[in-house]
């Protein structure tokens, strides 16, 4: 396949950034995106120039550090997928592609395509965990969990933390990533004790990162590659409406950092 | 933006009910018996101020969260291509500026008339050709809404706004109730189910009255 790359560059966080066209010939349709990419690197490594800056970790859909905006859409043409499992035959010959990074403000860009996205990091920090004292390993089923409760758990916790659902919102909410967390944790036994507080620090600190706010347009979860869905947006309101508003929440304080 | 969505989501359908009066047969008798009540009610004065609390309150709140929401994107993206979701969903705040515009324009043709009749006039001073005589709109609302609808452009901008106000509110609906942590896998069909009948029904009532009033299928 010969294709037309057209692809930002940008140096540092303070470059301004603009976009380069790179040609390239002889891709094979069974190469993923980012193999395509290695495939140009090499070539721009021969030729003495600045190799391509982009994430990538595991190269099969779990680990959640792909983060490309290729043709407007985070990860590419293809439902449910993440950049390293889009394979080039999704394009045709000839196609002209463009790849930009992730585009936010709580995701400066590093170099290139590579957004810093600790403030996820930061959120998840603030209450997406369950506090288990240190001592042997619980036995998997010493607590029931219904089968209902752990299957829409589950949906939540696919969640990969990649970033597509900021990339693609009209607002740049981060509202189906926050949710999926709360939504997930809320569901099981394990995540009881510190139900309200979770909730409330979640939010507030996705707030504090400076992402906008969720108008149920649903563009989020047409790009999130794990397709969670926007329900768990509604379940996370809905947790946030009873920590603050139920009786006897004398106890939900919000930590500021 | 969701409690005060869903607030005049309830004032629209005390509005339509109370204006399908013109409906009855009677040459508006019935519908100037209502809005005289409501127009002359101080229940209903201290209920308008409520009112527009709401109004104003759902507006600046989202012109707030708008630019709010624009500024958190400063390098916009150079290709964008739109899944699979409503367009309307995300034009709520176009929607919103045209059914603002048109609030504007819809006050000052009914409630500035009705509450300052002296200054403004209004149907005040008007002989009708069946002979009756008014000189305060707020006697005479039905004869105020024919002055105004006796216009084809008033028509034409009144059927405009109702289309929006109904996109507005298929996505407004549903949105307002996600928003409040509707969750429950059998109620969400529901509620959708109802935001959509919802957001025909009341538009399209509403298009009724300067339509057939224009035509005049409804006359005094």
């Amino acid at each position: 396949m010969n294709l037309t790359l057209k692809i930002w560059r940008q140096r540092n966080s303070q470059d301004k950034g603009h976009f380069e066209t790179y040609p390239v010939s002889d891709i094979s349709e069974d190469m993923s995106f980012l193999e395509m990419f290695d495939v140009l690197n090499e070539r721009l490594i021969t030729e003495g120039k600045d190799p391509i800056a982009f994430d990538n970790d595991c190269r099969e859909g779990i680990c959640g550090m792909c983060s490309m905006y290729i043709n407007g859409r985070p990860h590419g043409p293809l439902h449910g997928t993440t950049t390293c499992q889009l394979h080039m035959r999704h394009f045709h010959e000839g196609e002209t592609i463009v790849v930009e990074p992730w585009r936010a403000q709580p995701f400066p860009v590093i170099k290139d395509l590579v957004v810093d996205r600790s403030s996820f990091d930061r959120i998840i920090e603030a209450g997406g965990y369950i506090s288990v004292n240190t001592g042997n390993a619980v036995d998997a089923n010493a607590i029931p969990v219904e089968k209902d409760k752990a299957d829409l758990a589950f949906t939540a916790a696919t969640c990969i933390g990649c970033g597509a659902c900021v990339a693609a919102c009209p607002n740049t909410s981060a509202m189906l990533f926050v949710s999926a967390k709360i939504s997930q944790l809320a569901q099981l036994p394990q995540g009881n004790p510190e139900r309200k507080t979770r909730v409330v620090n979640m939010i507030h600190q996705m707030d504090e990162e400076g992402f906008g706010s969720c108008s149920n347009i649903g563009e989020c979860e047409q790009a999130c590659p794990k397709e969670i869905s926007i329900t768990h947006i509604a379940r996370a309101n809905h947790e946030f409406l009873r920590a603050t508003f139920a009786a006897g929440n004398k106890n939900v304080k919000v930590e500021h950092s | 933006m969701a409690f005060t969505g869903i607030f005049l989501i309830i004032f629209l359908i005390v509005h339509a009910s109370a204006n399908a009066c013109i409906f009855v047969p009677d040459h508006g008798a019935t519908f100037n018996k209502v809005a005289h009540f409501l127009g002359t009610n101080w229940i209903m004065h201290l209920l308008e101020v409520g009112l527009f609390v709401g109004f104003i309150l759902h507006i600046v709140q989202g012109i707030t969260i708008t630019i709010q929401n624009k500024k958190k994107r400063p390098v916009k993206y150079s290709m964008v291509r739109r899944p699979d979701t409503h367009w309307y969903s995300s034009a709520m705040g176009l929607l919103g500026i045209i059914i603002l515009i048109f609030l504007i324009i819809h006050l000052s043709q009914f409630w500035v008339h009705t509450r300052f009749a002296g200054v403004f006039g209004g149907v005040g001073d008007i002989t009708y050709d069946n002979g009756m005589y008014v000189n305060k709109p707020v006697d005479n609302l039905f004869g105020q809404m024919e002055l105004v609808f006796s216009h084809a452009w008033v028509v034409i901008v009144y059927l405009i706004a109702l289309l929006a106000l109904g996109f507005h509110l298929a996505h407004g609906f549903q949105s307002a109730f996600r928003t409040l942590g509707m969750t429950s896998s059998r109620y969400i069909p529901v509620i959708r189910g109802i935001g959509y009948a919802y957001s025909i029904i009341i538009p399209l009532a509403f298009a009724c009255m300067p339509v057939l009033m224009y035509f005049g299928v409804v006359h005094s």
